[in-house]
């Protein structure tokens, strides 16, 4: 598989590493009343679609940037990439 | 129809007309006291120990495709009771000791060969991390021998031992682990269920649940819809996709496994050998064929077919342990949809729906599961309760902190 990366071109799939689902950008609010209910949603419950799925994947072999890739699980087709620093910005969230 | 070598002999003489198909093939009745979701090994053993051991009636397992067309006719056939932890020791155990009875309790030759399973170690830790390992599987009543070097040499003497990088300096073995036909188990249960009346539907696909007032009362097929008292669902990488239909979100992500078969050579591999220091672990089966297999690609999938990075780290893996084969020829080569759970174990529970149950999160490994997954399946429809070897694997233990992680890799399906 070549993922798009958005600075640096086609990329092989083997210079990233996977983490998941892009949902876990969204951490939930630590101090909300409901949080512990919200961080075991978080971190144990996934939607595992078959067909477009939106994840993370980490250029570990090149630029250290985390990307928001989407990817057909169906076919392994890739039908986009962006970074996940412009995906959180755009929902106004503050990134490290 | 019963199996003895004398019918085999009988219709040797008679130019083997006389045998008949292993099972029905009924169109779906409109209701069932149990309706089992998904034709694998699973369903399939749960709906015969359901009519067997629990004599409950009017059971139905709805297969979409043919039976056994997923994993459990896609794996690498290894069974083995080695686990480490409380949780899962007395249930693997419990699965070995069913897979050693297997053959006279269906009368069907499933190919159970109890040829040993060995774990190479190739550091002081991985080996003091095996005996740890096997004190655990003897308190859960597994057999298990930690190999030096020199057992291993006389046993193995093709081995890569003075690998620069990954030198063996012995093995961890369980003696009583082995393979097993992965097609004839689906077959044996299918017949030995069908023989007790269980309706065996293929190509019905389940597309959605009737549940009314939090009350399963029966799923819509591609064959119309059908009722039912209970169902339980045990679709291994469909999981998912399934629950959904009943508004469920699971702690499970897809991903792809491949396998690969070699040309058939003559016997020189003589039980099952994992390599400890990378992705690789290989078997010979009785026609020859060298059967070996790594990790998961890594990523969700649902593609039934993986990529080839993982094909060359897999034969990296073998290159670097057994050099002797690297001028086999593959014949084959595919992939099956794990269904990977957040902690690597897996789930045989109730749901928040009345009726409702699930079995499922069986990762890598579920194929030595089917016996023992069978029947805690089947006692928990028949019961309501959970088996004494399956009261670990709640859909709960997520929210509550009870985790069954064997390999410690926390909640990252892709490195279970
Ligand atoms: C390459 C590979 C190697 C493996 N090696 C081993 C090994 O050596 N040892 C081991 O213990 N395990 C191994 N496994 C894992 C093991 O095969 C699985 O964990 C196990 O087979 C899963 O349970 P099952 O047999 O019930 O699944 P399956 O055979 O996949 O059964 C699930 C069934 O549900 C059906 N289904 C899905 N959705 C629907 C629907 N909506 N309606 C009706 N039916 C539906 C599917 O068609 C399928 O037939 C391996 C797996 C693979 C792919």
């Amino acid at each position: 598989m070549l993922i798009p990366h958005p600075v640096l071109g086609l990329r092989d799939a083997r210079e990233f590493a996977y983490l998941g689902d892009a949902r876990l950008i969204d951490r939930p609010d630590p101090s909300a009343p409901d949080a512990e209910a919200a961080f075991c949603d978080y971190v144990y419950l996934r939607d595992n679609p078959a067909g477009a799925h939106r994840e993370l994947w980490f250029h570990e072999h090149g630029d250290h940037s985390w990307l928001v890739v989407t990817r057909n699980t169906i076919t392994h087709e890739i039908l986009g990439a962006e970074l996940a620093h412009d995906v959180a910005l755009a929902r106004k969230r503050s990134v490290k | 129809m019963r199996f003895s070598g004398f019918r085999v002999l009988s219709e040797a003489l008679k130019g083997h007309s006389g045998w008949k198909p292993l099972w029905r093939n009924p169109d779906p009745q409109p209701f069932y006291d149990y309706v089992i979701v998904g034709g694998g090994g699973h369903g399939l053993a749960t709906a015969y120990y359901l009519a067997k051991t629990f004599r409950q009636s009017r059971i139905a397992v709805l297969e979409k495709g043919w039976l056994g067309s997923g994993n459990v006719g896609r794996n690498t056939t290894v069974i083995r009771s080695n686990y480490l932890l409380p949780g899962n020791g007395p249930f693997y155990e419990f699965s070995l000791k069913l897979w050693e009875g297997l053959e006279q309790e269906l009368n069907f030759n499933s190919m159970v060969s109890q040829r040993g399973v060995i774990y190479l170690f190739h550091s002081d830790w991985q080996r003091d991390a095996y005996r740890r390992r096997a004190n655990s599987m003897a308190l859960a009543g597994a057999d298990a021998r930690l190999l030096s070097r020199e057992d291993l040499k006389a046993m193995l003497p093709f081995l890569n031992y003075d690998n620069a990088r990954f030198p063996i300096h012995g093995g961890f073995m369980q003696p009583r682990a082995g393979t097993a036909r992965h097609d004839a188990v689906a077959w044996g249960y299918a017949r030995g269920a069908d023989l007790y009346g269980v309706d065996l539907i293929q190509n019905c696909e389940v597309t959605g649940f009737r549940i009314v007032d939090g009350n399963i009362r029966g799923v819509e097929t591609s064959r119309g819809f059908i009722g039912a008292n209970k169902v339980g669902v045990a679709v291994a990488g469909s999981s998912s996709r399934v629950m959904a239909m009943a508004g469920m979100r699971l702690p499970i992500e897809s991903h792809v496994l491949q396998a690969f078969v070699t040309e058939g050579l003559k016997p020189i591999i003589p039980c099952v050998i994992m390599f400890g220091a990378g992705h690789f672990y290989i078997s010979q089966s009785d026609k020859g064929g060298l059967v070996f297999c790594g990790e998961i690609d890594g990523y969700n999938s649902y593609a039934q077919r993986g990529n080839l990075p993982m094909v060359e780290d897999v034969c990296e893996g073998a290159m670097a342990v057994m050099p002797m084969i690297g001028r086999v020829r593959l014949l084959r080569q595919w992939g099956g949809v794990m269904d990977m759970s957040m902690d690597g174990s897996p789930i045989i529970d109730r749901t928040g729906i009345e009726g409702l149950y699930f079995n499922g999160g069986w990762c890598v490994g579920g194929f030595k599961a089917t016996p023992a997954s069978g029947h805690a399946f089947a006692h928990l429809l028949a019961t309501d309760t959970p088996h004494e070897t399956a009261r670990a694997y709640r859909l709960d233990r997520f929210a509550r902190g009870y985790l069954i992680d064997e390999s410690g890799a926390g909640a990252q399906p892709n490195l279970q």
